[in-house]
């Protein structure tokens, strides 16, 4: 790593881990669990959640020695409604349908627990690089969770993948359903994201049993 | 009667953890006992009764499309402001929070002592901001069903928060898996109960859809009752206020 020293470095890849905003830090939770019953939402969610936790970040940590402390969470809650606010606008210009899809989820970024809670842990101490780098680390973090719940979801709930059909076609019976395979509808309803997010934690602390709750 | 219909709907079928996991970081962060659990939720309804309804006022008149033109004249018809939306209400329900907490600590100092240190928290609640999302994606018509759906919201995950802190503290006792305790299991409990909350689906609905040629006939059906029914409703609250 020529760019990034060894401490920065870590700042990006704990979060995708042993540190995960979702799974070790519970936070970010509500939008997590109710967008991914498709992959293609869930990955726009998280590059939502990348542009607005990154330049938030660095501007929150830019502001960090003006903001009287009194006041810092009405100006954060304002500095992210305005990066939300151009995601939205974004999104419904280039991606409508997605955008409906989305509904009142995107405008929850902003009570999104990630994003305060990296202004709070994270940019108000240190400089905007290090913030910048914190920022994009947790977004990954909660971007992986995200995508492998929406990946999970959407396969075994209408056996496509982005909309593709990977498993062959449902009603023409080709590919799995040929042999008696059916989608699992269930997976589409949201308990079951809560399921999913269940064992992805129980999976991680297997492994790693460190992490395990007394 | 639509008030009983929205207050029952906004509790249990859209209800604000199991359908919409709307406050899903504080519901789990602060659901480890009973105690805690009721000062949050108490906290929440408070504030959803406040907020709903102020950013109800907002967005009929200054957000909507058009709606600077009902008070300010035609020339301002044509605005629409809806983009502001995000803003106007996080920043509502910000200082609405920091008032009611000066105005409790004020006037009720022992509910300022119980439910005090979570009325900060609960302005990065999702479940509040959810709350005015909600009400202006689904046309909440006037401002008492507004009231009626911020406090009908408010119960729901008031229930919800009481319910998975009364199981957390009776898990301590039950040999979990030790990578489930804690996080693990929590979630998979609520999975469990956001299904049986689905069960709630079909209780204005009535269930299964009437096939197409019944359909006619039973609606008719339906006015008739339903008039009766209100006729009904309207003596027996005649004979209670006299």
């Amino acid at each position: 790593m020529g760019l990034l020293s060894k401490k920065d470095a870590a700042l990006i890849t704990d979060p995708l881990a042993d540190n995960n905003p979702i799974t070790i830090q519970v936070l970010g939770i509500c939008s997590a669990l109710a967008i991914t019953a498709e992959l293609k939402a869930s990955i726009v969610m998280s590059i939502s959640v990348l542009f607005v936790l990154g330049i938030g970040n660095v501007v929150i940590s830019l502001l960090r020695n003006i903001i009287p402390s009194k006041i810092r969470i009405i100006v954060q809650l304002i500095v992210v409604a305005a990066l939300v606010i151009i995601v939205d606008l974004v999104l419904k210009a280039f991606a409508y349908e997605l955008s409906k899809t989305l509904s009142v989820f995107v405008g929850l970024i902003i009570t999104n627990c990630i994003i305060m809670g990296r202004f709070e842990a994270f940019a108000l101490g240190n400089g905007p690089w290090k913030s910048f780098l914190d920022g994009i680390g947790n977004a990954l973090g909660y971007g992986v969770i995200l995508i492998a719940v929406g990946f999970f979801r959407e396969l075994l709930g209408s056996g496509t993948l982005l909309g593709f059909k990977v498993l062959g076609d449902p009603i023409e019976k080709t590919g799995l359903y040929a042999i008696g395979y059916e989608n699992n509808g269930f997976m589409l309803l949201s308990p079951m994201a809560l399921i999913v997010v269940g064992i992805i934690i129980w999976i991680q602390r297997t492994k790693n049993p460190a992490l395990i709750e007394d | 009667m639509e008030h009983i219909e929205l207050f029952f709907k906004s509790i249990f079928i859209d209800n604000m953890v199991f359908a919409t996991f709307l406050g899903m970081c504080s519901y789990l962060a602060v659901s480890k006992k009973v105690s805690t659990a009721v000062g949050l939720g108490a906290a929440v309804i408070f504030v959803l009764a406040v907020t709903v309804p102020v950013n109800w006022l907002l967005d009929q008149y200054l957000l909507q499309p058009g709606a600077l033109g009902t008070w300010l004249g035609d020339e301002y018809a044509d605005y629409d402001l809806s983009f502001l939306s995000f803003i106007m209400f996080i920043a509502t329900i910000a200082t609405m929070v920091q008032l009611v907490e000066i105005i409790v600590e004020k006037f009720a100092p022992a509910l300022y002592n119980s439910l005090g240190i979570f009325l900060p928290l609960i302005a990065v609640n999702c479940a509040i901001l959810g709350g005015s999302l909600f009400m202006q994606s689904r046309e909440i018509p006037t401002l008492g069903l507004s009231l009626t759906y911020g406090i009908g919201s408010g119960i729901g995950w008031f229930l919800a928060i009481l319910a998975i802190a009364a199981i957390r503290e009776k898990i301590r006792y039950s040999s979990v898996p030790p990578a489930l305790r804690g996080l693990g299991i929590t979630f998979i409990i609520t999975g469990l109960m956001a299904i049986g909350f689905m069960s709630f689906g079909g209780m204005l609905t009535g269930g299964e859809e009437p096939a197409d040629d019944k359909k006619e006939t039973k609606a008719k059906v339906e006015v008739i009752q339903k008039k009766e029914l209100e006729k009904e409703l309207a003596n027996n609250t005649k004979k209670i206020t006299e």
